[in-house]
């Protein structure tokens, strides 16, 4: 034996209680019988929601700086990063004019994060050296298409007017990685 | 000539079918239920409060669903089956008795459709037929899955069968009569003990054994093997889609419902229920009360078939055979012997 964990296998007849199987029966029943009057776990869905943690992984958003340009540079980090090969991007050179809307002069034209795809495991937002993609506790509405689960821009970038707070997805690893003095210009 | 006796028994007749069906569609929603209770969850509550409208929404779905008829099966006979197990699920509930005499106008009309002297025997006769609604569905299907569970399932209909037959005979060693109207009317009970009078007291092993059967000849976990998923795809309902399908596993929920019925009406007293004598109320209100007293037993037992179900697991099908032949018969016959030696000694 390689371990000490085998156990003998012991084949006993059945005694006569046993071998009537109504005793055992009637076990059975009053067991099922208490389960009658306990609490399901249930949760009632919609009425109800579950509990979500505070780093929970839902809808992805593109988030601006605190001017109001956006900071996703179409570097394509998080399109190599992700494992589901959900994220895609046409990468466009800022012209002059607009320099208030996008803060470098690579920005991305078009960004989709096709959601059928997504697994929600958030490597993106890991990768990302920009911190312009966050995952938000959001859920994603249903709909009837493939193609309607396509989001590109207009569903992905914060509105300048109604930013969303992803400060509880910022641990203290993140912060303290945002004090260090070599990555000062991406703020 | 149409006399009112007629009218009064189509209207019955008309009556009790329409009951017969609705309970039977409230108990899918009741097995639904109580599986999920007992497996601490919740069953459908979306159709209507509570879920209340849920046979009704699965009705609709057996209808729009489409009719598939297999190219190979025989056709007459595909149809046959399911037509076959659905009337002998129904025609056996034209022998029981639902309540007492109803007084009305100064006629009586009784609550039993049909008061035959050979009342419990016509059940049988009418339960062997329903084997032939499983065979001739196996057989038209010309599946293996559905042949081999159709030999199954009337296997071990026949077999369970015998015991119920030989537990009756036991038990009209005692009552010495075989019609169920007068079976319920014994069971009426005298003064103040009115429990001593159910014919579970003096007939328990014979319950036992009838209750055992009941279970096989519905088919009904532990016995289920006809028609359990893991073992024969579905059994002898496999090739089924739509309306016929429906009626198989409707047949099998009103099948469920008389045989709660019938083990009511033998052993539990019918619509009689303890103290109805000595409360001083009207004759007609004792028969309502005691029609409502039958359905509260038939729900108990309804409730107790499906508590079996998600308790026991089944019974494998050498093990079904042996408990059948080489268990069952033999106690029932001990039982015949033991119920005569004190009849003959008292």
């Amino acid at each position: 034996m390689l371990t000490n964990r085998s156990k003998v296998v012991v084949k006993k007849e059945m005694n006569f209680l046993e071998r009537i199987y109504l005793p055992a029966i009637l076990g059975g029943l009053a067991i099922t019988f208490k389960h009658l009057f306990k609490k399901a776990p249930t949760v009632r869905y919609p009425e109800k929601e579950r509990e979500v943690s505070a780093v929970w992984r839902g809808q992805h958003v593109l988030k601006r700086d605190d001017k109001g340009a956006e900071r996703c540079t179409a570097c394509g980090l998080c399109a190599v990063a992700c494992p589901a090969e959900a994220i895609t991007m046409v990468a466009a050179e800022r012209k002059k004019g607009e320099e208030h809307l996008y803060r470098e002069e690579k920005y991305a034209s078009t960004y989709e994060i096709n959601m059928l795809r997504c697994i929600f495991c958030g490597l993106c937002e890991e990768a990302c050296p920009k911190e312009a993609i966050f995952l938000t506790d959001r859920i994603l509405e249903t709909d009837y298409g493939r193609e309607e689960f396509v989001f590109g821009k207009d569903k992905l970038v914060e509105r300048v007017d109604a930013r969303i707070d992803v400060s509880k997805r910022q641990t203290s690893a993140v912060r303290e990685f945002k004090q260090l003095k070599q990555l000062s210009h991406n703020k | 000539m149409i006399s009112s006796f007629l009218i009064y028994k189509l209207i019955l007749v008309v009556v009790i079918f329409l009951i017969t069906l609705l309970v039977a569609a409230y108990s899918t929603y009741a097995e639904r239920k109580v599986a999920a209770f007992l497996q601490d969850r919740i069953g459908p509550d979306r159709a209507g409060p509570f879920g209340i409208l849920q046979p009704l929404a699965d009705g609709l779905k057996f209808i729009m669903k489409e009719e598939i008829i297999p190219n190979v099966s025989n056709k007459f006979l595909f149809i046959l089956g399911p037509c076959i197990a659905m009337m002998t699920a129904l025609m056996a509930g034209v022998i029981i008795p639902w309540g007492g005499t109803l007084t009305i106008n100064g006629e009586s009309y009784s609550l039993q459709i049909a008061d035959l002297n050979i009342g419990i025997l016509y059940v049988f006769g009418v339960v062997s037929i329903g084997v032939y609604g499983i065979m001739i569905g196996g057989w038209a299907s010309n599946n293996k899955f559905s042949l081999l569970g159709a030999i199954r399932a009337s296997a071990q209909m026949i077999s369970y069968e015998i015991a119920m037959g030989l537990s009756i005979i036991a038990f009209v060693l005692t009552t010495g009569t075989l019609s169920l109207g007068e079976i319920s009317a014994m069971q009426a009970g005298g003064e103040g003990n009115a429990w001593n009078f159910w014919n579970v007291i003096y007939q328990p092993l014979g319950f036992l054994i009838f209750l055992i059967c009941a279970f096989a000849e519905c088919n009904r976990t532990p016995f289920d093997l006809p028609e359990c998923e893991t073992e024969l795809v579905g059994g002898y309902h496999t090739e089924y889609s739509s309306m016929k399908l429906g009626f198989y596993l409707f047949a099998e929920y009103i099948n469920m419902f008389v045989s709660s019925a019938v083990i009511s009406t033998l052993y539990f007293g019918g619509y009689n229920f303890p103290f109805m004598n000595n409360l001083g109320l009207e004759p007609n209100t004792i028969t309502i009360i005691g029609t409502g007293a039958l359905f509260l037993k038939i729900v108990f037992f309804i409730f107790f078939f499906m508590w079996i179900r998600w308790t026991i697991p089944r019974f494998r099908y050498d093990q079904l055979m042996h408990l059948g032949w080489k268990i069952l018969i033999p106690l029932a016959i001990l039982n015949i012997f033991v119920t005569g030696l004190i009849k003959i000694l008292t």
